[in-house]
C-alpha cells in the first residue's frame, strides 16, 4: 500500500510539472504578444506608413523600411522558390534512394538549421567584398539562400505524400516523366508546396542577422538594388538599441508590424494546407 | 515551366495518332532528361552551397588564421586598434548561454511534449500545439526587444537579487550567481534563448513520442503502470535517440541565434569573473555589432574566423542531431 501510494504521488507530481511546463510556454507566448501589441499599438499612426525614418529627435515613419523589407523578401522568395521546388522534385521523384539523393537530403537538413548569420557572412564574402559595397540585391541573395532549404524540404515531403498509384496511372497513359511530375504529382501536392513557401516567407520576413552584412540599411528612400536598402528588421535593431524615445516607439511599431505579418502568414499557411498532417 | 511542359505534351499526343510517332520518342526523352538533369543539378546546389560556405569563410578568415594560428581560440584579448584578436570571450559566451538555455529548456520541453501527447484532452491538443508552434514563428528580433526592454529590467529588479541571496550563497556554484544585478548579461541571454528553443525541442519530442508503438504503451498500462511510469520507463527509453536529436536541434538554434542574444548579452569583450550576471559577448553578437564598422583588414578577417568557428560547431551538433533522428525514424519504420 505504501509503494502504491508513493507511485501515485510521483505520478501526480510529474504530471503536475508537465502541466506547469505547458502553462509556462503559454504564459511567455501571451506575455510577448501582449507587450508587442500594447507598446506597438501606441506607435501605429498614418505617419508610420507615409513618412521616412527620421533622424534622432524628430518624428517620422517607417515607409522606406516597410517598402524595403517587402522588396527584399520578394527578391529572396523569387530567388529561392523555383530552385527549391525543382531540387525538392529531384529528391522526391528521382533521387529517393540514390546516394546523391540521400547526401543532398542530409545536407539540406543541415542548411535548414544552419545559423542565418553565417549565410550573411557567406554572401558578404562572395558578393559584398567583391563589389565593395552593401547592396539590396546581395540581401535578396542571402534571404533566397534561407528560403531554399525550407522549400526543398516541404516540397519533398508533400510530393512523397502523393500516392504512387497516381504516378503509375499517369505513366500507364504514356506520359513522360516530367509531364507526370508537373501535371500530376506537383499539382496534387500544390497546397502543401504553397504552405512551405508561405512558411519560408514568414521565416525570412523577420530575419535580421543576414541583412546586417548585405543590404545593411538606409536612412533614406531608395529603390536602387545596387545601393544599401532600408528594411524593417535592421531599422528596428538600430532604433531599439538607441536611447531616443522617438526611435524606440518606432521600433515597437515595426516589431508589431513584423509580428502581425509573420503570425498572419503562419495562420494562413495552416489554413491553406489540407487537414491531414504531414508525414512522419 | 508549365508552358514548356504543355508544348512537350501536346505534340506527343497528336503524333501518337499519326505516323511520325517514332521520330518523337527521342524528343520526349530529351525533354525528360533535360528536366531530370535540371532538377538534379539544382539539388546538387545544396552540396555546393555547404562546401561554398566553408571555402568562402576559410578564405575570408585566412589572414587571421595565418596570423594567430590556434592561439586565436585561447586568447581573451579583443583589441581592434592594436590588431590583436582572440576568440575566447565570444566562444565562451556562446557556449555558456547555449548551455543555460539547454538546462532550462529541456525539462520544460519534455513537460510540454508529455502534456501534449498524454495529458491534454484531445480537442485541446491541436490549438495548444499550434500555440507552441507560434512561439517558434515569432522572429528573434521580437524576443530581443522584449528581452531588453521588458524582461531584463524585471530580471534585474526581482529575479537576480533573489538568485544571489539563495543560489549565490552556495559553496561552488555561488560564484556563478554573484555580482551586480544588471539585468542584461549571460544569464539573461540564456533565459531568452531557452524561451526561443523550447518550441523547437518540444515539437520534435512530441513527434517522436507519437512514434512509440501503441502496443508497447498499452502493455505497460496493462501491467498497472501509472502514466508517468509509462513515459519514463517505456516511451522515453524507446525514443531516446529522437529526444537527443531534438535537443541537439535546439542546441543548434541556440548556438547560432543572433538578434535575441545581441540585445541582452551586454556586448563587452572583458571577462573578469565567472558570474553569469555580468555582460559578455557571443560569436553572433560580436559579429552583429562590429562587422559593419570593422576595417576591411585583420578585423574583418578575425570576425570571419569567428563565423567559421560558429559554423563548424553548429555543423557538428546538427549532424549528430540528424543522424540520431534518422536512426529513430528507421527503427520506427517510418
Amino acid at each position: 500500500m505504501h509503494l502504491h501510494l508513493r507511485r501515485k504521488i510521483v505520478n501526480r507530481i510529474a504530471l503536475g510539472a508537465s502541466l506547469v511546463a505547458m502553462a509556462c510556454g503559454l504564459v511567455f507566448l501571451g506575455w510577448i504578444l501582449w507587450t508587442v501589441l500594447m507598446l506597438g499599438a501606441s506607435g501605429i499612426s498614418i505617419a508610420l506608413f507615409t513618412q521616412m525614418t527620421p533622424p534622432p529627435g524628430s518624428s517620422g515613419g517607417l515607409l522606406n523600411a516597410i517598402v524595403g523589407s517587402l522588396i527584399l523578401v520578394g527578391l529572396g522568395t523569387l530567388a529561392g522558390t523555383p530552385i527549391g521546388i525543382l531540387a525538392g522534385i529531384y529528391l522526391a521523384e528521382y533521387g529517393r534512394r540514390s546516394v546523391l539523393g540521400r547526401v543532398t537530403r542530409f545536407v539540406n537538413d543541415l542548411l535548414l538549421s544552419a545559423p542565418s548569420i553565417v549565410i550573411g557572412l557567406f554572401v558578404y564574402a562572395l558578393v559584398v567584398a567583391h563589389t565593395g559595397k552593401f547592396s539590396a540585391w546581395s540581401g535578396g541573395v542571402a534571404l533566397g539562400l534561407l528560403v531554399l532549404p525550407v522549400v526543398v524540404r516541404t516540397t519533398e515531403n508533400m510530393l512523397l505524400l502523393v500516392p504512387d498509384t497516381l504516378r503509375e496511372a499517369a505513366f500507364a497513359l504514356g506520359a513522360p516523366k516530367h509531364v507526370v511530375i508537373m501535371q500530376v504529382t506537383l499539382r496534387a501536392a500544390r497546397a502543401g508546396v504553397v504552405t512551405g513557401i508561405l512558411l519560408a516567407v514568414a521565416r525570412i520576413a523577420g530575419e535580421t542577422a543576414p541583412l546586417l552584412f548585405t543590404a545593411l540599411s538606409n536612412q533614406f528612400w531608395s529603390l536602387d538594388l545596387r545601393e544599401p536598402m532600408a528594411n524593417l528588421p535592421v531599422t528596428i535593431f538600430k532604433f531599439a538599441m538607441s536611447p531616443f524615445e522617438d526611435w524606440q516607439r518606432l521600433a515597437w511599431a515595426g516589431v508589431l508590424l513584423i509580428t502581425l505579418g509573420v503570425l498572419a502568414l503562419n495562420t494562413f499557411a495552416r489554413v491553406v494546407v489540407r487537414p491531414e498532417k504531414s508525414s512522419h | 515551366m508549365q508552358e514548356r511542359v504543355r508544348r512537350a505534351a501536346l505534340p506527343s499526343a497528336h503524333e501518337d495518332a499519326g505516323s511520325a510517332s517514332r521520330q518523337h520518342r527521342p524528343n520526349e526523352s530529351w525533354g525528360d532528361r533535360l528536366f531530370g538533369g535540371l532538377a538534379g543539378g539544382l539539388a546538387v546546389l545544396a552540396l555546393v552551397l555547404l562546401g561554398g560556405i566553408l571555402v568562402a569563410l576559410t578564405i575570408a578568415s585566412w589572414p587571421s588564421i595565418q596570423k594567430f594560428g590556434i592561439g586565436f581560440l585561447f586568447s581573451a584579448e579583443w583589441n581592434p586598434p592594436a590588431e590583436k584578436f582572440g576568440a575566447l570571450v565570444p566562444v565562451y559566451g556562446t557556449l555558456v548561454t547555449s548551455a543555460i538555455a539547454l538546462i532550462l529548456a529541456v525539462p520544460v520541453s519534455l513537460g510540454i511534449a508529455i502534456f501534449l501527447t498524454e495529458l491534454s484532452p484531445v480537442w485541446l491538443r491541436r490549438p495548444l500545439g499550434t500555440a507552441i508552434e507560434l512561439l517558434a514563428a515569432i522572429p528573434s528580433i521580437v524576443y530581443g526587444m522584449w528581452g531588453l526592454l521588458v524582461f531584463a529590467p524585471l530580471f534585474a529588479q526581482h529575479i537576480e537579487p533573489a538568485l544571489a541571496s539563495t543560489l549565490g550563497k552556495l559553496p561552488l556554484v555561488g560564484a556563478l550567481f554573484d555580482g551586480p544585478p544588471l539585468g542584461i548579461g549571460l544569464l539573461c541571454a540564456g533565459i531568452i534563448l531557452a524561451v526561443m528553443i523550447v518550441p523547437y525541442i518540444s515539437a520534435v519530442m512530441r513527434d517522436v513520442f507519437e512514434l512509440t508503438p501503441a502496443m508497447l504503451k498499452e502493455s505497460a498500462y496493462g501491467l498497472g503502470s501509472t502514466t508517468w511510469e509509462v513515459m519514463w520507463s517505456v516511451v522515453i527509453p524507446y525514443t531516446r535517440n529522437g529526444l537527443i536529436g531534438g535537443i541537439m536541434l535546439g542546441l543548434g538554434r541556440a548556438l547560432g541565434e543572433t538578434m535575441a542574444v545581441t540585445f541582452v548579452i551586454g556586448n563587452t569583450n572583458f571577462l573578469s569573473s565567472p558570474s553569469l550576471f555580468l555582460p559578455g559577448n557571443s560569436i553572433t553578437s560580436a559579429l552583429a555589432n562590429e562587422f559593419a564598422e570593422a576595417d576591411p583588414g585583420l578585423h574583418t578577417s578575425a570576425l570571419m574566423e569567428l563565423g567559421l568557428i560558429l559554423f563548424l560547431i553548429t555543423l557538428v551538433v546538427l549532424m549528430f542531431s540528424r543522424l540520431l533522428l534518422a536512426r529513430l525514424n528507421r527503427a520506427a519504420g517510418a
